[in-house]
């Protein structure tokens, strides 16, 4: 089963950046050039933290709009980098709604999430956990299947 | 240090020019490590004797550490400058943002000279540096808004810094704070005056960059190792639970916690402003700093029903120490904590040192009692404990300054007793503002010799309390050494910007792993060298600028109100002074 990392409860989040941190740190450098998680605060410390990490979509939106194919999708869920393709474009940046997609600057790379869970393991106060996903495309609605041509008519044949 | 540190990267930047430049410092950084080490000798390099701290000569310095962004709880900024409070050596420590967002800019210290012509705020992005108009943002009535307008207007949201006065530094109250992250200050020292007179607003800073370490497996072992005490060890327990707040209830039982302007170490209602109450009333939000797993900032929430207008409420989140609490709560006789929070707020409306802001007015209060001034002098306002609406408005009058009587508030309470009489009672120690402890001779000669006459320069309460403990007699000269020789250890952390909260976990052993860690190959034998040299150029700065150990005013008050340890002598004060003296 495909894993990701679950925002148990961002109210939680006191802002220590402890998990940008071991993200950054998990080649064994120090800095922040890289994280894939990222804590900043929302609108003003006063008002508390928003946690932004890729929660691994069924249907990756970043993964659609790569012109190299770098963003193959991932077996249950979310997307893999493949360096040697990138271009550095920011397509995939720009397309997730949550901001998920961080960037390397030092690299020109995009900063993806591996679902290791490392950033958890130094949450001081369980705001992040990694989490099996159990079934990504459940809904409870019946979703039109795209016909093998597409879903334009077959207006002639 | 490792040779591609950015760390050795020194951005000066002048406002007179409106001009930066980088220059390498690599022999800087090895010698001095970063933090208070680099910062006096930069300000040795930058400050001719006689600087007016309000002139354009006056340079403010911020220097961050090798261990910047690499290990936790290494994450503030020392700031020096001349402190236009005192006359002399200013420095000043801020958490929040701060350390880490100048580090990941790619800096080891930044240096900002001259003044501008108009208001300006600089914006400083890694390697660009922006000087932005800030003439529509001067005289805003809340620091809390130039914040927000910053915030608004600047990129690197989570990783950036967002240093800012409020209208007290901009009108020059000599105990201005500079604001960071909202929550954390510059505070002590008038920083903000000195912003205030370079016509800066603010500062902001952001970046992000990888930095080296000379083995990786050391690195991630030792780092390990160090996030674990900082979150399991019982050394930090206090700080995360109820914060340093936790402190009130235990210095009111033993007689310490500075009440009414210090005419007992009692308060009768402690209990009300304690950090227990506090959390399990109006505990509304814990933060941290970068990179800090504690998170000891404590917010309370403020909940204020508009008094015309029905189902109007106002909810503000307020931050609250043990400091703040003693200055704006016992020593002002205060202890209703809704009113308590709104002095508080006020105060950050402002940009003010609540330290040295609350000790002004309790001087003031007793002045007025005794007669020494009217409320011609007081504009009216009938200052007396625990009157908080007063105490509020008096607030706003020592910044806007509508008087002589709030133009000598405005200087602080040594100078103001200076015009209006009432030094025995004005708790100034070297023209700073007393920290909340009146635990016995320790912790008076702390505030006295400290070369910023800070409880944290070498934390005299812990030894009042220990003798007071265990029955055992201080002498003169043994608190002098004991003095001394935490006050050199410091030197030592705050170059390295290790939070002092976290001196239980960055032992001198522990500290010379870290550093090898990134490539300073020190023994414990330079430590200490380094940690002597360090506070001598300190107190070598204020000789310069004219401190006299012996001319040290001891405010009397501090003899007539019994300690833990018993009544303070003041011949054992003068004694340890020059023991002190000597030996630095």
């Amino acid at each position: 089963m495909a894993k990701r990392l679950a925002i148990l409860d961002a109210d939680r989040c006191v802002g220590c950046q402890s998990c940008m941190f071991a993200c950054a740190r998990r080649p064994g450098v120090g800095g922040l050039s890289a994280s894939s998680i990222w804590v900043r605060s929302a609108g003003g410390i006063r008002k508390g933290y928003v946690v932004v990490v890729c929660r691994a979509c069924p249907d990756p939106p970043c993964s659609r709009v790569c012109p190299t194919d770098a963003l193959p999708m991932r077996p249950g869920g979310g997307v893999r980098l493949k360096p040697d393709l990138c271009i550095g474009c920011h397509n995939c940046a720009e397309a997730c709604p949550f901001g998920a997609v961080m960037w390397d600057h030092e690299q020109n790379k995009p900063e993806i999430c591996v679902y290791c869970g490392y950033c958890a393991s130094y949450c001081p106060y369980d705001v992040l956990a990694l989490e099996e996903i159990d079934d990504p495309l459940a809904t409870g609605f019946t979703t039109p299947t795209p016909s093998p041509e597409g879903n334009v008519p077959h207006a002639e044949k | 240090m490792l040779k591609n540190d950015p760390l050795s990267r020194v951005l000066t930047i002048d406002l007179t020019r409106r001009r930066f430049s980088v220059d390498e410092r690599p022999e800087l950084f090895e010698t001095a490590l970063g933090g208070a080490g680099v910062a006096i000798r930069l300000l040795e390099e930058e400050c001719k004797p006689g600087t007016d701290p309000l002139g354009p000569g006056n340079p403010i310095v911020l220097a961050v550490g090798p261990l910047v962004g690499l290990y936790p709880i290494a994450s503030k900024t020392v700031a020096m400058f001349k402190s236009p409070h005192t006359g002399n050596l200013g420095e000043s420590h801020a958490g929040g943002r701060s350390a880490v967002a100048i580090r990941m800019a790619g800096y080891g210290a930044i240096v900002i000279r001259g003044v501008s012509t108009s208001p300006v705020y600089v914006a400083i992005e890694g390697g660009h540096v922006y000087f932005r108009d800030a003439s529509a943002l001067w005289g805003l009535h809340s620091a809390y808004t130039a914040g927000t307008i910053m915030r608004q207007r600047e990129s690197g949201a989570g990783v950036r810094s967002i240093m800012r006065i409020g209208r007290a530094g901009e009108r020059g109250v000599s105990y201005a704070s500079v604001i960071t992250e909202t929550y954390r200050h510059f505070g002590r020292l008038g920083l903000g005056a000195v912003f205030g007179s370079k016509l800066l607003k603010g500062v902001t800073i952001s970046g992000q960059r990888s930095l080296p370490v000379a083995d990786r497996r050391a690195y991630r072992t030792l780092y390990d190792a160090l996030y674990k005490s900082a979150t399991e060890s019982p050394v930090m327990k206090k700080y995360h639970e109820l914060g340093t707040a936790v402190n009130v209830l235990p210095l009111n039982a033993m007689g310490a916690l500075p009440t009414r302007n210090l005419q007992s170490g009692h308060f009768e209602e402690a209990e009300a402003i304690s950090g227990e109450r506090l959390a399990s009333e109006y505990l509304g939000r814990r933060v941290a700093c970068a990179h800090c797993p504690v998170a000891c900032v404590h917010l309370g929430t403020l909940r204020l029903a508009y008094p015309k207008e029905p189902y109007f409420y106002k909810t503000s989140m307020v931050g609250y120490d043990h400091e703040p609490i003693f200055a704006m709560g016992s020593l002002l006789g205060g202890s209703d904590v809704s009113s308590m929070f709104q002095l508080l707020d006020e105060a950050e409306v402002q940009g003010l040192d609540v330290m040295s802001a609350g000790v002004t007015l309790a001087w003031a209060t007793e002045a007025l009692q005794r007669g020494l001034i009217s409320v011609r002098e007081t504009d009216g306002l009938e200052l007396a404990w625990g009157n908080y609406p007063a105490y509020i408005a008096a607030t706003q009058r020592i910044v806007s300054q509508p008087n002589d009587f709030y133009r000598a508030l405005a200087r602080g309470a040594d100078y103001a007793a200076s015009v209006y009489g009432g030094a025995d009672y004005a708790l100034t120690f070297g023209k700073n503002e007393m920290p909340g402890y009146h635990t016995g001779p320790g912790c008076h000669l702390g505030y006295l010799t400290g070369a910023r006459h800070s409880h944290l320069d070498s934390a005299g309460y812990s030894l009042d309390q220990r003798a007071a403990a265990k029955g055992e007699t201080l002498t003169p000269d043994g608190v002098a050494n004991d003095l001394l020789e935490e006050e050199r250890w410091r030197q030592v952390l705050t170059s390295l910007v290790i939070c002092l909260f976290a001196r239980g976990v960055y032992t001198p052993d522990i500290v010379l792993k870290a550093l090898a860690t990134v490539g300073f190959d020190w023994t414990a034998d330079d430590l200490t060298r380094f940690a002597a040299d360090t506070l001598h150029r300190k107190q070598a700065f204020k000789l310069r600028e004219g401190f006299d150990p012996s001319a040290l005013r001891i405010p009397k008050r501090i003899l007539e109100t019994p300690t833990p340890t018993g009544m303070i002598d003041e011949g054992f004060i003068r004694r340890a002074i020059e023991t002190y003296a000597q030996q630095v």
